[in-house]
């Protein structure tokens, strides 16, 4: 059963992202971007990672994906949905990317990875609540004013007359 | 599922999908959608590698911060690209090109 | 680094620095331009480095000493630390630092008041406070030099403070070049060491040496490349030109840099590495060391700016320091620089006021003519400035060496070891000599400078009314300098003035150099101990000869100075004019090097332009038509023109890659990051 369910949503999160790239309605790919967060989000469940799948939904779904819609209609007409947008070199990306992929195929396959069986920990928090307080302060402090350099930065630079 | 691979292709897909897309998008903020998909495609590879290399918890820390630098990314590049739309009315990336010689 | 020592000279070594950046970048806009931020943070150093001194003297262990570092740099064979070393010398000389530094900041509160730079200033008090702080607190030598050249940088910053005048901007490039010189000396120096035995760490250092990992010349050759950095520095012969340009800077810069501290650097390093240096080495040193210290003291007999003979009475002084380091009673060359330091910056900030006062009077008179600084402007300031003259007083006798003064005991302590160090050696006669010639003419032109400044009629009766005793700030800590002056405080808990007995020697212990071969410490101090009484009576009888006659001439006026001065002729002029040094290195030195550019010059332009190059000229000339149809029909057309064609349209070609669109370079990006992938797989 949690084989069907994995396999589901790994379909949902690869098919929605090849919409994202492919499709021409900037909307559409927004929304598909939505099922595309979703869907890692369920990922993290089954990697046993509930506390980031947690911020995932609430980081991502509800605060990137909005502020990227908002972003498109900030700067379409928004009398219509179908705002198209076009692409470029798709034959020769398409080209590369199909190659890289290949080389990423091959790297995953032949790189004999650790792959150590576990116990399911209760829950995650505790413990990423201890590293990030304990060994990864500094880091957690810096990205802390990263986070209030880029608010200030961002405000700053959207204002109407900077 | 248990199978490491099987998280390290979803993954690749993501990427190079990502990758894909920063690469044929015109509309600014399309390219930044693909450059989403890339973050988390490599938070996909942390936590996935937290998972099996013994459950240690280190690699979602860095899956925090990678979630946190996103929204500080998505942040800003809004913000340009808001900018840029109010400048040049246009945020096709290859139009705004008044930098160019 | 859970030790409080260690722990203290952390704050002591970065809290100026706070203050400097908090100052260089906020400084305008704070409340009284900030300066109260300098102020604290060095009071602050001032109290922790005295709680040190007084753990030292509760400790009171001679061979304390403590280090702590991490490893800054690790690329395998090359590897370079970072640290800090506490013992019984560091702490002195941080409390002398604190001190002079607090001083001068409070000092300057009202000397500098209103002055257009006034945050900036303090910034790079700050800044040298620091650097300062680094040289005597690193445990290593790349440490050190880094300090070094910091405070380089921050005497260069503060002698050109009022760098709208042109004659300070020249100064502080004067000084940064001079220094630039010795600073070479001191790279190679650490170059040799490093190259032989492969650490920068002192002890690792003194190991190798005793160890035997470098020897002979090259171990002196090392020795004489570090102290041409201490030369730089601590302004020896003939790199001293810098130093009496220095005073341009304000005077309690002058005070603190190029009196107590900065210059002091120099002797403070050569004694830090005093155990690697070879007797030939030592021998240099000395001669050095004794050559600049009656040297200069013969050039500020005659000098008429009341800066400019401290100034070179601070080179004699040095002097003193390097000859006693050369002769190997190191410990009283630091005797000698930490006593010094109390008495030299009491006279700067004395000569300070002196000038604030002039500076006051004439500025009063609206006269902007008359140099406030020259002596022979100034007398009878006595009842109008009572604090400045005592203090300086007291401090003129200490420099002068009279007993009950703590320059009597340093000075001896150095005398007595070079007279030891010539009764052992005969051939170096000379050392002593210029020792106690030093000693007599240091008391002659300290008490002319006390008589012509504070005794007899003012010269300029009508600036008399408008003189007045400087403020609070400023004579506090000339009060303060000049009651550490007085001998008690170095020979505690003993009372003997004429022995110099007492913490100080207990706690600061001479050790013998790693270099084998070398006299042992013991036997240095046994000599020096022998040789003592004779140097005492000597000194004396030299300080007696020498206040004498100024007192004859200057204050008696007994023998009239210029009459004394026309008969000696050149000599006097020679002294008054330094010796002719800057003249004699702009025409020895700059000028033969500009005309052997010119004639350099003219060989390439008029022999080897016209006869040499048009010659071959012609003969190319024939040749080239002789060869020129075939390289027209053969080479050009054929080969020249196809490789062009080819250039060109692969050119034409390769340019519609560069689109200018961002996208279009990703993806050559990745189609290269594949591209390796491929290469490197197979």
């Amino acid at each position: 059963m949690a084989d069907y369910t994995f396999w589901l949503i790994a379909a949902i999160t690869v098919i929605s992202a090849a919409f994202v790239v492919l499709n021409n309605q900037l909307v559409y790919s927004a929304v598909a971007l939505l099922f595309t967060l979703f869907g890692v989000a369920g990922l993290y469940v089954f990697l046993w990672a509930d506390f980031i799948a947690g911020v995932q939904l609430l980081v991502y779904v509800g605060g990137i994906l909005v502020l990227i819609i908002f972003g498109i209609m900030l700067t379409n007409r928004i009398s219509s949905v179908r705002i198209s947008h076009k692409s470029v070199q798709q034959g020769v990306g398409g080209a590369v990317i199909i190659w890289l992929f290949i080389f990423l195929s091959i790297v995953i396959l032949k790189t004999p990875w650790l792959n150590q069986t576990a116990m399911e920990p209760a829950s995650s928090v505790a413990q990423v609540g201890k590293l990030l307080l304990m060994k990864y302060l500094l880091p957690f402090e810096v990205i802390s004013v990263l986070l209030l350099g880029a608010l200030i930065g961002a405000a700053t630079l959207s204002r109407e007359d900077p | 599922m248990d199978q490491l691979n099987s998280y390290l292709f979803i993954a690749a897909i993501l990427f190079s999908l990502g990758v894909f897309g920063v690469i044929t998008r015109r509309n600014g903020i399309a390219v930044l959608m693909g450059v989403e998909l890339i973050l988390n495609a490599a938070n996909i590879n942390f936590i996935a590698f937290s998972r099996f290399g013994g459950m240690n918890f280190d690699g979602h820390v860095f899956g925090l911060l990678v979630i946190v630098l996103a929204a500080a990314e998505a942040a800003v590049a809004l913000a340009i690209i808001i900018n840029i739309y109010n400048n040049m009315n246009t945020i096709n990336v290859d139009q705004a090109s008044q930098l160019k010689q | 680094m859970n030790n409080i020592f260690i722990n203290y000279s952390l704050f002591i070594l970065f809290l100026p620095l706070v203050a400097f950046v908090v100052l260089i970048f906020t400084g305008k806009r704070l409340p009284r331009q900030g300066d109260w931020v300098a102020v604290s943070a060095v009071l602050f150093t001032l109290v922790l480095s005295s709680a040190m001194f007084v753990a030292m003297l509760l400790d009171y262990n001679p061979d304390f000493s403590q280090q702590s570092g991490f490893t800054w740099m690790d690329l395998g064979a090359f590897k370079i630390e970072f640290g800090i070393l506490v013992d019984n010398i560091t702490i002195i000389m941080l409390l002398v630092v604190a001190l002079i530094s607090s001083c001068s900041h409070i000092f300057s509160l009202k000397y500098m008041e209103g002055d257009i730079r006034y945050s900036r200033y303090y910034a790079y008090l700050g800044l040298f406070t620091f650097s300062m702080n680094g040289i005597v607190l690193a445990n290593n030598l790349i440490s050190m030099y880094m300090s070094w050249e910091l405070v380089g940088l921050s005497s260069y910053l503060l002698i050109a403070h009022w760098f709208e005048k042109d004659s300070a901007a020249d100064a502080g490039k004067k000084a940064f070049l001079t220094n630039r010189v010795g600073d070479i000396g001191f790279f190679i120096g650490i170059m040799l060491i490093y190259s032989s035995i492969g650490s920068f760490l002192f002890s690792d250092v003194f190991a190798g040496v005793a160890a035997g990992k470098i020897t002979g010349i090259t171990l002196t050759l090392a020795g004489i490349g570090i102290f041409l950095g201490a030369m730089g520095k601590s302004s020896q012969f003939p790199l001293h030109i810098w130093l009496p340009d220095a005073m341009e800077g304000p005077t309690p810069v002058s005070a603190l840099m190029h009196a107590a501290t900065m210059v002091a650097a120099g002797v403070y390093m050569t004694i830090r590495l005093f155990p690697l240096f070879t007797p030939d080495a030592l021998l240099v040193i000395a001669y050095v060391g004794g050559f600049t210290a009656i040297f200069a003291a013969s050039i500020a007999i005659t000098q008429n700016d009341i800066k400019k003979v401290l100034a070179y009475s601070t080179v004699s002084q040095l002097g003193y320091m390097i000859l006693a380091v050369g002769t190997g009673v190191y410990t009283a060359a630091f005797f000698h620089l930490v006593t010094h330091a109390m008495f030299k910056a009491n006279l700067f900030y004395g000569s300070g006021s002196v000038i604030h006062a002039m500076h006051h009077a004439l500025h009063e008179k609206h006269d902007h003519e008359t140099d406030p600084q020259d002596m022979r402007n100034m007398g009878g300031l006595k009842a109008k400035m009572p604090i400045t003259y005592w203090s300086m007083l007291v401090s003129t006798l200490a420099i002068a060496g009279v007993p009950l003064f703590s320059g009597f005991l340093s000075k001896d302590a150095i005398l007595a070891g070079t007279l030891a160090f010539a009764q052992h050696q005969p051939e170096h006669f000379l050392l002593p000599v210029f020792g106690f010639g030093a000693a007599a003419m240091t008391a002659f032109y300290m008490f002319r400078l006390i008589f012509m400044t504070f005794h007899g009629e003012h010269q300029m009766p009508e600036l008399i009314n408008d003189i007045h005793e400087s403020p609070k700030e400023m004579t506090g800590p000339l009060v303060l300098l000049a009651s550490l002056s007085v001998f008690v405080f170095y020979t505690l808990p003993n009372f003997n003035p004429i022995s110099d007995h007492g913490w100080f020697t207990d706690l600061v212990v001479p050790r013998t150099a790693v270099v084998p071969g070398s006299m042992t410490a013991h036997e240095i101090a046994d000599y020096a101990h022998h040789a003592h009484g004779l140097a005492m009576s000597l000194s004396i009888a030299v300080i007696v000869l020498g206040i004498a006659l100024s007192v004859l001439i200057y204050f008696k006026k007994v023998f009239s100075a210029e009459t004394w001065a026309s008969k000696l002729g050149f000599l006097y002029d020679w002294s008054l004019n330094k010796f002719y040094f800057d003249e004699n290195y702009n025409r020895f030195l700059y000028q033969p090097f500009l005309n052997l550019s010119k004639k350099v010059a003219w060989l390439d332009w008029e022999i080897y332009d016209r006869y040499f190059i048009n010659g071959f000229a012609w003969v190319i000339e024939w040749y080239s038509r002789v060869t020129g149809k075939f390289d027209y029909d053969g080479i050009d057309q054929g080969l020249v023109d196809g490789i062009g064609r080819i250039v060109g349209a692969t050119g034409h070609n390769l340019r519609k890659i560069q689109t200018g669109r961002l996208q279009n370079y990703l993806l050559y990006v990745v189609a290269g990051i594949i591209v390796m992938i491929i290469v490197q797989a197979f």
